[in-house]
């Protein structure tokens, strides 16, 4: 069929952050046992009480197996081949003032849009730029530390912040909570680490950008965020890699507590390099996501929109404990070629009159497989507790697959559930109908996939979604021949 | 302005249009009229340059140009439009931002600036006052929930603000109350101009009450088999189809 092709050219798109810097390397030997954990923690000079947790998380690790329920296909990963620790030479053990940054690092962020120089920046967006295993560096610090506001990357807050630390990691994301939550407690690189304290509203826009180098190298990034009662902040993260034949594993977990009052907003926008057009190389992206309302009328906002990476699995959720505590999940998810992604969320109702909302869009095109995974979990005490869940899909083409599985488990009868479901496919009537009002192919398919997106872009951070809009239509782009 | 010469028109097997012949010249105003599956809606999305209808036979010149050869958006900025009989829904893009894009690919194709968010709404808000209405009708998702009423409201609007030089309206009339079709035919009224043609494609004669045709064509297995003036149409409508193809 004709048009099928046509829609194949369009979203055959050139992956435009797939470039590599060549960089020196201080990179621990591939293989994992408890000797590599030893070395990054040595490496990081880690008090005792941090490789201590990495260590009781791998033995715990050692006893777990793959998840192997999720709707995505891949060869097993071999864990031996591949390396845990890569840091630039000059990138030292701590990222210090900008001026120290090799040029080299600082030349990659700015070819990804990033620039690190703050008078270059965005003047309401501090950024934590993390790069394979370490963060290079963070900016906006002593701006934010004048509001008491914690913005570090994870090493700096394992060495300078260990109380704190100490008390939260690993309280809303155990060790032992599923196997690639278990693999990143024991062999965690770096991260961010952000810290709000009690009545500030944070002033800016936080930020990380990780960026996969090295080849042959996982990425396992941690990240914390506590915001005390009454605060708020609000995050953001992106992500690229290079274009390489062979997958990269990408393992990350992020940890997110509100307090009573409390409001935590994190966006994502994904875009690790998604394999070339014959499902050839990629980043597997298993992450594991959680955020805890543990206060009352505390409220934690996942947005998320991933278009990269080969495989993604992940399931940004949210422990409602707090009384009146507000969970939602925004998420927009397009798998084109050969992508695969298995993306949801989890809504855990303690609390009473807690509120959820889940708005998931897939979008599959090509080969690309798109299921929607998603947790909806009432506890006997969640009292007058609510949710509200729409899922819709869009095809492009009859090759792809788009799949939805709620589970919905309800233990109050005062709760009220709520699904919705929809799929549709980018119709000929439509695209028709636009290139009779004068449209080319590719304006009408970015006029409908953003119309389609318009209740997640709306939720995301201004300048996140422009970005956001521009990464669909790079599938656009240079397509119509 | 359109000159149709011998067209025969296939989908898949089957010939729908039989060497289909008609003229039409700036200002005029033709109605084609037919019973269901005798080509109507065929030849409204042949000139239009929908997808799966094959040519097999005989040529159609558009402005002294080869309609045939170009692709369905360049007829579009060229001053071809067409009313769609379902007007589809686009979920969240809004009306204005349809308009707005579908203005500016055709000043883009005239080598006009395209105009910006401000001069844009005063166009936009002339034009709504033609078929009615009101502005909240702008920020509305394309026809999503819209009544049928509306739906054909909004073809027109669309119409009005592309100013095309050929119309074609497929259907307009269908399942459009008395009210509906008072104010849609008043619209394309006012959009009459000397310079401008209008191909009026339509089942019953009803819509001609409003839109007084100069020519009134009936067609029947994918030919013109008849054609008048205005006074044909009664005739159709009171002895039948049946009645021109005996």
């Amino acid at each position: 069929m004709e048009s099928q092709e046509h829609l194949d050219s369009i979203v055959d798109r050139e992956y435009q952050h797939g470039f590599v810097t060549e960089i020196e390397s201080d990179t621990i030997p591939p293989g994992l046992n408890e000797d590599t954990i030893r070395a990054i923690s040595a490496k990081k000079n880690e008090p005792e009480f941090m490789l201590e947790w990495r260590l009781k998380a791998y033995r715990n690790w050692l006893k777990m197996i793959e998840p192997k329920w999720s709707n995505v296909k891949y060869p097993p990963i071999d864990l031996q081949e591949i390396t845990y620790y890569s840091a630039p030479k000059t990138a030292g053990d701590a990222p210090k003032s900008l001026d120290e940054v090799d040029p080299l690092l600082l030349d990659t962020y700015n070819r990804l849009g990033i620039p690190l120089e703050e008078q270059k920046m965005l003047a309401g967006i501090a950024v934590d730029a993390v790069f394979d295993s370490v963060s290079v560096a963070t900016t906006f610090k002593e701006k934010l530390s004048e509001y008491g506001v914690i913005f570090c990357s994870f090493s700096e807050a394992v060495k300078n912040h260990p109380d704190l630390v100490k008390k939260y990691l690993g309280t809303v994301v155990p060790y032992g909570d599923n196997y690639f939550a278990g693999l990143n407690s024991a062999v965690f690189s770096d991260g961010s680490f952000v810290y709000v304290p009690k009545g500030v509203r944070c002033p800016m826009e936080l930020s990380s950008y990780f960026r996969i180098n090295s080849s042959k190298t996982g990425q396992f990034e941690r990240t914390l965020i506590i915001a005390e009662e009454g605060s708020y902040v609000s995050y953001l993260e992106g992500c690229t890699a290079p274009m390489r034949d062979e997958n990269q594993l990408h393992a990350a977990v992020v940890e997110l507590i509100a307090m009573d009052n409390a409001e935590i907003k994190y966006s994502t926008i994904q875009n690790w390099y998604p394999g070339d057009k014959n499902g050839k190389g990629g980043i597997y992206n298993f992450v594991t996501k959680r955020g805890k309302a543990a206060g009352k009328n505390s409220k934690i906002s996942w947005t998320q929109v991933e278009t990269g990476s080969a495989i993604t699995w992940k399931y940004p959720s949210v422990i409602l404990k707090g009384d009146n505590s507000i969970g939602e999940f925004y998420s927009v998810a397009l798998t084109a070629n050969h992508q695969q992604a298995d993306t949801g969320t989890k809504m855990i109702h303690l609390g009473r009159n807690t509120k959820s909302t889940i708005i998931s869009k897939g979008i599959s095109a090509g080969k690309g497989q798109n299921t929607y995974r998603g947790l909806v979990r009432i506890g006997n005490k969640a009292e007058g507790a609510r949710n509200y869940s729409q899922c819709d899909s869009l095809l492009m083409g009859d090759r792809c697959g788009a799949h939805t599985f709620p589970y919905i488990e309800v233990k109050n009868n005062n709760a009220k559930v709520e699904h919705e479901a929809s799929t549709s496919r980018i119709g000929e009537d439509q695209l028709f109908f636009c290139k009779q009002r004068g449209l080319s192919e590719e304006e009408a398919i970015s006029l409908i996939v953003n119309g389609f997106c318009k209740e997640i872009f709306n939720v995301l951070p201004m300048e996140f979604a422009v970005e956001a809009q521009k990464l669909l239509d790079i599938s656009l782009e240079d397509s119509v021949g | 302005m359109l000159k149709i010469n011998n067209l025969k028109v296939s989908v898949g097997d089957q010939q729908i249009l039989n060497g289909l012949d008609l003229k039409v010249n700036p200002g005029e105003v033709h109605a084609i009229m037919g019973p269901n599956g005798s080509g109507k809606s065929t030849l409204a999305n042949v000139l239009a340059g929908r997808d799966n209808y094959t040519v097999t036979e005989g040529s159609v010149q558009y402005l002294g140009k080869d309609l045939l050869e170009m692709a369905p958006e360049v007829r579009s900025r060229e001053g071809l439009f067409m009313a769609f009989q379902y007007p589809v829904e686009i979920p969240g893009v809004s009306n204005i931002y349809l308009l707005k894009s579908a203005l500016n690919a055709k000043r883009k194709h005239q080598g006009l600036d395209e105009l910006d968010a401000v001069d844009f709404l005063s166009l936009v808000k002339e034009k709504l006052d033609l078929v009615q209405m009101d502005r909240s009708f702008l920020n509305r998702p394309v026809n999503e929930g819209f009544s049928g009423g509306e739906k054909k409201r909004n073809e027109i609007l669309q119409m009005a603000v592309l100013e095309p030089k050929l119309s074609i309206l497929d259907e307009t009339d269908s399942g459009l109350d008395i009210d509906a079709l008072q104010i849609v035919t008043q619209g394309i009224n006012t959009l009459k101009s000397e310079t401008r043609s209008i191909i009026l494609v339509t089942h019953y004669q009803r819509i001609l009450d409003y839109i007084t045709p100069d020519f009134v064509h009936v067609l029947a297995d994918g030919k013109i088999v008849k054609s008048g003036d205005r006074s044909l149409a009664y005739e159709v409508d009171e002895k039948g189809y049946g009645w021109i193809k005996n």
